[in-house]
């Protein structure tokens, strides 16, 4: 059975299920509470749960993020929302040095069964400081699991897997997708962490993107078949783990990779996905792989200029014609 | 309104210090009387564990001079009677968490000196397998939650263990221990601040061995009184010196019950001094030998054992507890030596519960 549900809806599904179930997860944030969230996607959970379960914290993500953290290696399951992610910079060491080393620094005596969300990347013209494609930080780091859902299903799918891991897991989401609808199973179905998705099926060409990207890749992905061009659309959903099997798979089908995300090109997902796929599928590739991402520089706040710095299904289009015509 | 301690009438607190040697006047007086009626085998089993601490630490010392020990090695020598007082105000569920100058808090949480000395001799044996190391003492079955690396980041960890014991209602106790350097960061002032506002079980415990690194007191806050933070969050405070073991036990005991029966935090400066460098690549140029010898005249251990002199132990009885603890820091020393180092096969597991996450 699937019901019809937002983003923002199917993510709170996820928690309000994972919070029925198990009295040791809880949501912690600013503004999640009587705000309803900054984003509603915790509206009426107050209502739902108490003030002992759904808790509303101070502008201090450092402080926050620890105490999520401490509440973790004692056996709670926290939930901690970012009002965005560009705001977890200041909780950056609490993320690195205490949430992914807990396991390592205690030889495996403390987990850390903790879960970060919040919205990442761009919005809407809300410039250098609220603009961060986070995930990039993020991935880079062992003792840590990154997904970063496109669509409601795998929103919610995903929400619950992280919930129920034993590890430190970061939920990117978007704000530019908590309005889009989609058909997300009733009840307690999960999406494993670690394994990518065929959003769309072709044979001339991967593209590989997640998050909202993945939509700006099925647009371009429609541009080109007009032009005669299949691109098979591979949405990655999980950053780390990262599924190369489905990668490698594809690019043996199709013999041409792009990949398109938000944040910037030096190094990154981007750039591991490059590394992966060239290792494991040399000989498949007729052509360089190439990287669609947001251009070299802070986010600009004018709206013609932060369009042309994200990836547009045009710009995608174009990486694509070069792999498959040029070659 | 929250009704505030008043400041500690014993022993008076010196002038802030300026120049070190300025502040010696107070301690000369000497420490406190103990408590009348004291259990003088409860305060000899105190200085047992202080002078095991001790012989711990230079036995660490010595270690790490024959390079059997490597990376940063942050001594307590000096400090003793902070961790042994405190702790032993504790239920054994209490939960600890501290810096990285953790060994003495460590073995007085109840780590035996075997997991500690073949962790810092980086053998699989530690605690933490020798993935840890010095700075990252932890023990799960004694709730230690280990010594860690930056400064004042393990005091929102603290807050959280405390939030855990309020979410279950389990009435366990958090003890935070940090140095004076952590009151200038961020991370202490969030981490008070949501205990204040949350109301939590947790005693935070500032060990201010008036250095923070090489910069003292004077050079690195606005106020020296670090137990004057406490007033900002309404929180509950105390402030006094380190030299009686009881009266630490004491003093923090009133903290204690106040979060175990109140579920309200308080932040506890107490004054001590370390009597070696910040770690041991510091030959702690920055203070002088008279400010040194000073202090050492207030050795926690060298007045504990006079108070136990003075209520009969004796000769025969400090010789059984240090032929005791001898034996049980050579045990350690001979078990970390024979120990094998940990293998490859450790590196994943420890980094990922379950698959490793590439």
């Amino acid at each position: 059975m699937t019901h019809s549900l937002r983003f923002r809806d199917a993510l709170r599904e996820a928690m309000i299920e994972e919070m029925d179930r198990d009295d040791r997860v809880f949501l912690m944030g600013e503004e999640v509470g009587h705000y309803q969230g900054a984003y509603k996607v915790s509206e009426g959970m107050l209502a739902k749960f108490g003030p002992r379960r759904v808790i509303d914290t101070p502008i201090a993500e450092a402080g926050f993020a620890g105490v999520g953290i401490g509440a973790a290696i004692v056996g709670l399951r926290p939930i901690v929302e970012f009002m965005t992610w560009n705001f977890s910079a200041v909780a950056f060491d609490q993320i690195l040095n205490n949430a992914a080393k807990m396991r390592q620094m205690s030889g495996g005596q403390l987990d850390c069964p903790i879960v970060f969300r919040g919205p990442n990347a761009s919005a809407r013209q809300v410039g250098s400081q609220h603009s961060h494609a986070m995930e990039h930080f993020y991935a880079h780091v062992p003792g840590l699991k990154v997904v970063a859902p496109a669509f409601p299903d795998d929103a919610k799918g995903l929400l619950k897997s992280a919930i129920r891991d034993d590890n430190p897991v970061l939920v990117m989401e978007s704000e530019t997708l908590y309005g889009v609808k989609g058909d997300v199973p009733e009840g307690d179905v999960l999406v494993p962490l670690g394994k990518a998705r065929i959003a769309r099926q072709g044979t001339h060409v991967t593209i590989a993107a997640y998050s909202r990207m993945t939509h700006v890749a099925l647009e371009a992905a429609a541009l080109l078949e007009s032009e005669g061009i299949a691109a098979e659309v591979i949405d990655l959903r999980s950053l780390r783990p990262l599924d190369e099997n489905t990668l490698v798979a594809s690019v043996e089908r199709t013999h041409r990779l792009v990949v398109v995300h938000e944040g910037w090109p030096y190094g990154g997902v981007g750039a591991e996905v490059v590394d992966r796929v060239q290792r494991l599928a040399f000989d498949a590739l007729a052509a360089p792989i190439l990287r669609v991402a947001t251009l070299d520089v802070p986010m600009p706040y004018s709206a013609n200029l932060e369009l042309a710095c994200i990836p547009q299904p045009e710009r995608v289009a174009a990486a694509v014609r070069r792999v498959v015509g040029e070659f | 309104m929250r009704i505030l301690l008043p400041m500690p009438t014993a022993p008076p607190l010196a002038p802030p210090a300026l120049v070190p040697p300025e502040r010696t006047t107070a301690p000369a007086q000497g420490a406190p009387p103990p408590p009348a009626g004291f259990d003088v085998e409860h305060l000899a089993a105190l200085y047992r564990q202080m002078l095991l601490i001790r012989r711990v630490e230079e036995e660490s010392a010595r270690a790490y001079a024959e390079g059997k020990i490597g990376g940063f090695l942050h001594l307590y020598i000096g400090q003793e009677a902070v961790a042994v007082g405190a702790i032993a105000a504790l239920r054994p569920d209490d939960y600890v968490i501290t810096t990285y100058r953790d060994h003495g808090i460590a073995l007085a949480k109840g780590m035996s000196v075997r997991a500690l000395l073949a962790e810092l001799f980086g053998k699989v044996t530690g605690c933490s397998k020798g993935l840890g190391g010095s700075m990252h003492m932890f023990d799960k079955e004694h709730h230690m939650l280990g010594g860690y690396g930056i400064v004042g980041g393990h005091i929102p960890l603290a807050a959280g263990v405390a939030f855990a014991s309020k979410y279950r209602a389990d009435d366990k106790v958090t003890l935070c221990f940090f140095g004076e350097g952590a009151v200038s960061i961020g991370g202490f002032h969030e981490g008070l601040g949501l205990a204040a506002l949350w109301k939590l079980p947790i005693v935070f415990i500032c060990e201010n061995n008036e250095y923070a690194m090489g910069t003292p007191l004077s050079r690195s806050m606005s106020v020296e009184d670090v137990s004057l933070k406490a007033l900002g969050y309404g929180m509950d405070r105390d402030r006094f010196f380190a030299d009686d073991v009881l009266e630490v036990e004491h003093r923090i005991s009133e903290a204690v019950q106040r979060a175990r029966e109140h579920g309200t935090p308080t932040l506890v400066e107490v004054r001590t001094y370390r009597f070696r460098g910040h770690s041991m690549s510091d030959p702690a140029k920055y203070r002088t030998q008279a400010e040194l010898d000073e202090h050492k005249k207030r050795d926690p251990l060298v007045h504990t054992r006079e108070i136990l002199a003075k209520a009969g132990v004796a000769d025969a009885r400090f010789a059984e507890i240090e032929s005791g603890v001898e034996a049980e820091v050579a045990d350690a020393r001979k078990f970390a030596a024979e120990s094998a180092e940990p293998g490859l096969d450790v590196l994943a597991s420890s980094t990922y519960s379950g698959p490793f996450a590439y």
